[in-house]
C-alpha cells in the first residue's frame, strides 16, 4: 500500500508527519521532495546503495547531420535549434522525449544519458528508506520523482511529496492507495488546502487530513472538513517542545504523547483507506 | 532593481517577510512567483484590473474517428500518458512524439491553458500573479510570463518586489534569473540549514548576489550560530535576525501585513532589515 503525505503549501509540517507515522507504524518511507529533501535528517538512514538518474538526450553526429532541421522542428521544448553552423542543444530544456530521434531522416541522432539527480537507499533500524535529490541547477524533478516510485515496493509505504500542485506533486501522487493532507489552521493554509483537496479529487484519491498546530477548538480547518465532509485523521497541537525536537533533527515520537499521537493518525489512514 | 525573496523550504517566512517588503515599498511593483500557491494577493488585498489566460504546454489529442488502433503512439509515449488509445492529460507532456509515429495523423497537438495571469491593483500598488491550473505542467513558464506581465506593468523608476517560489527547481530558477539580489529567508533548524545551502548554490550558479535574514531566530540559537558561521564564509551579509512573534499568527489571520502592527518586535526587525536593504542599493546606486 502506498499512502502519499502532500500539502498545498511548504512548511505546514509534511515532513513532520511523514517521518514520525512512517516510524511508529513501521512503514517504509520515501522522500519524493526532490527539490529539498529533508526526510533523512530525522530519519538518519544508514545509506547502503546509491543510483544516478538520468534522462535519455539526443547526441547529434555533425558527420551524418545533412543540416534539415527537422529535429528542431518536432522538439516541442526549444531544445534544439538551428543554426547555420548546425544544431545546438540546450540540454537543461530537454525532456528526453525522443522525438528528434525519430524524425532524423538520416540517423544522426543517438541517445545519451544524461544525469539529473541521484536516489539514496537505505534503512533505519526498522523501516526501509530511500530517497531522490535533483542536482542543483537542473529543472526538471519528475524523472527523479518516477523512478522513485518505480523502486516502492508492495509493503506499506508513506510517499513524502513535494508542496504544491505542479507536475512534481501528480508525479509524487500517481497510483497511491490514498492521500494524506497536512495543513495548518491559517487562512493561507485554507487557501492552499482547497487546491490540494481538487487535485486528489481530481486524480480519485482517497484522502484525509491532518491538522497541525492546531491550537484551538473549532478552527477553520476543522469547520472546512465537516462541510466537506473530509475525514480529519489528525489535530497535532503546537508545543514549544515540538519546535525544539523539530530544529535539532529529532523525531517528535521520541517524546511519549507525540508517539500516541502520530500511532492513532496511522491507525485512522488505514481507516480511510477501508473506507473508500 | 530586481529583487527576490527566497527559502530552500516552504514555511520559513518567506511570504511574511515578502508581504512587508511589499507593503514597506510603496514604490514598487509586485511579484508573486509562487504560482501553485500564491498568498500575496491575500494579504495585500485589493481588486484583479486584468486577466488573461497563458498557454503554457501543449497537450495531445487523439481523434477516435482516425485511429485505427494499431498502439504505435503508446508504445513510443515515454511518459506513460497514452493507454487504450486514450491520452491521460495530467501525464502527457506535450512532445509529440506520439504525432509523429501515428500512421493515420490521428494526433493533434492542442495548446492547453496552464493558468491565468492576473494584475491586481492593491492600496500599494500593483501585484502581478498567476493562478495556475492545477496539476499543470511547466510552472516555471508561468512564472516568467508573471514576471513579464509585471515588467509591461513597471513604471520606470520603480522597483520590482518578487515572492519567490519554495524548492531549487525550475519554478525558482524561473524566478530568480536576472534578479539583482535574492534575500534567502532561513529558519534555524537542521532542515533549514540543509535547504539554505541548496538554494544558496542555486543563486550562486545563477551569480544573483544573496542576502540573509533568519526567521524565528529564538527557537534554536545553536543553530543560528552555525548559520552565521556559514553565512560568513560564503560571504553573505546576514541582514537581520527575526524573532519568534505569536503577533505573526494574528496578523495572518487578519490578513495584514506583520508590519503594520506596530507593537510586534518581528515587525520592528523586518522594518530594520528592508532599511538596510534599501540603504545598501541607494548607497550603490543599481536601479
Ligand atoms: S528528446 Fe525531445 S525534448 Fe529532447 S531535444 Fe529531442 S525532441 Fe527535444
Ligand atoms: S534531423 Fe537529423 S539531419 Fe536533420 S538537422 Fe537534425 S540531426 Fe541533422
Ligand atoms: S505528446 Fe508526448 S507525452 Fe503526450 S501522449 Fe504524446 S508522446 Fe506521450
Ligand atoms: S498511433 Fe495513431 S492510429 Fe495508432 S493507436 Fe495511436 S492514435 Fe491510433
Amino acid at each position: 500500500m502506498k499512502i502519499a503525505v502532500l500539502s498545498g503549501k511548504g512548511g505546514t509540517g509534511k515532513t513532520t508527519v511523514s517521518t514520525n507515522i512512517a516510524t511508529v507504524m513501521n512503514w517504509n518511507y520515501v522522500d519524493c521532495d526532490v527539490e529539498e529533501p529533508n526526510g533523512f535528517i530525522f530519519l538518519k538512514p544508514e545509506v547502503k546503495k546509491t543510483e544516478y538518474v538520468k534522462i535519455p538526450v539526443p547526441k547529434i553526429d555533425e558527420e551524418k547531420c545533412i543540416r534539415c532541421n527537422k529535429c528542431a522542428d518536432v522538439c516541442q521544448f526549444n531544445a534544439l535549434a538551428g543554426t547555420k553552423t548546425g544544431i545546438i542543444f540546450f540540454d537543461k530544456l530537454c525532456h528526453g522525449c525522443g522525438a528528434c530521434t525519430m524524425v532524423c531522416p538520416v540517423g544522426a541522432i543517438t541517445e545519451e544519458g544524461r544525469k539529473i539527480g541521484k536516489i539514496d537507499i537505505g534503512n533505519t533500524e526498522s523501516i526501509k528508506c530511500m530517497r531522490g535529490l535533483l542536482d542543483i541547477g537542473e529543472p526538471m524533478a519528475p524523472p527523479i520523482i518516477k523512478r522513485l516510485k518505480a523502486l516502492v515496493d508492495e509493503e506499506t509505504t508513506i510517499i513524502d511529496c513535494s508542496p504544491g500542485s505542479s507536475c512534481s506533486v501528480v508525479a509524487a501522487i500517481e497510483g497511491v492507495d490514498v492521500a494524506i493532507l497536512v495543513t495548518e489552521a491559517t487562512p493561507f493554509g485554507l487557501h492552499d488546502l482547497k487546491i490540494a483537496v481538487e487535485l486528489v479529487r481530481q486524480m480519485n484519491i482517497p484522502f484525509g487530513i491532518v491538522l497541525n498546530r492546531a491550537d484551538e477548538e473549532h478552527d477553520l480547518i476543522t469547520r472546512y472538513c465537516e462541510e466537506e465532509k473530509i475525514a480529519l485523521v489528525g489535530k497535532i497541537p503546537y508545543a514549544k517542545k515540538a519546535a525544539v525536537l523539530y530544529s535539532e533533527g529529532k523525531l517528535l515520537i521520541e517524546d511519549e504523547e507525540y508517539n500516541k499521537m502520530f500511532k492513532g493518525i496511522g491507525e485512522r489512514i488505514l481507516g480511510v483507506k477501508a473506507c473508500s | 532593481m530586481q529583487l527576490v525573496i527566497i527559502s530552500g523550504k516552504g514555511g520559513t517566512g518567506k511570504t511574511t517577510v515578502a508581504a512587508s517588503f511589499a507593503y514597506l515599498s510603496e514604490n514598487s511593483i509586485k511579484v508573486d512567483c509562487d504560482v501553485d500557491a500564491s498568498n500575496l494577493h491575500i494579504i495585500l488585498g485589493g481588486d484583479d484590473i486584468e486577466k488573461k489566460p497563458y498557454i503554457g504546454a501543449k497537450l495531445a489529442h487523439i481523434d477516435s474517428d482516425k485511429c485505427i488502433k494499431c498502439g504505435a503512439c503508446e508504445k513510443v509515449c515515454r511518459f506513460g500518458a497514452i493507454k487504450d488509445f486514450r491520452i491521460e492529460p495530467l501525464k502527457c507532456e506535450g512532445c509529440g512524439a506520439c504525432k509523429v509515429v501515428c500512421p493515420s495523423e490521428a494526433i493533434r497537438l492542442e495548446d492547453e491553458i496552464t493558468g491565468d495571469t492576473i494584475i491586481t491593483q492593491t492600496k500599494r500598488g500593483l501585484l502581478s500573479r498567476a493562478e495556475m491550473v492545477i496539476g499543470a505542467e511547466g510552472s516555471g513558464k508561468l512564472v516568467t510570463q508573471v514576471r513579464k506581465t509585471a515588467m509591461q506593468h513597471k513604471k520606470e523608476d520603480e522597483w520590482v518586489m518578487m515572492d519567490g517560489t519554495p524548492g531549487i527547481g525550475c519554478a525558482v530558477m524561473a524566478s530568480i534569473t536576472g534578479c539583482d539580489a535574492a534575500l534567502i529567508v532561513v529558519e534555524p533548524t537542521q532542515s533549514g540549514i540543509n535547504d539554505f545551502e541548496r538554494v544558496h548554490s542555486l543563486t550562486k550558479q545563477f551569480g544573483i548576489k544573496a542576502f540573509v535574514c533568519i526567521n524565528k531566530y529564538d527557537i534554536n540559537e545553536t543553530i543560528v550560530f552555525e548559520i552565521e558561521k556559514l553565512c560568513q564564509r560564503e560571504g553573505i551579509e546576514v541582514l537581520g535576525k527575526i524573532p519568534f512573534d505569536p503577533c505573526v499568527k494574528t496578523a495572518v489571520n487578519d490578513f495584514r501585513p506583520i508590519v503594520s502592527y506596530e507593537e510586534s518586535k518581528a515587525g520592528k526587525e523586518i522594518i530594520n532589515i528592508w532599511n538596510a536593504f534599501k540603504n545598501k542599493y541607494k548607497e550603490e546606486d543599481i536601479k
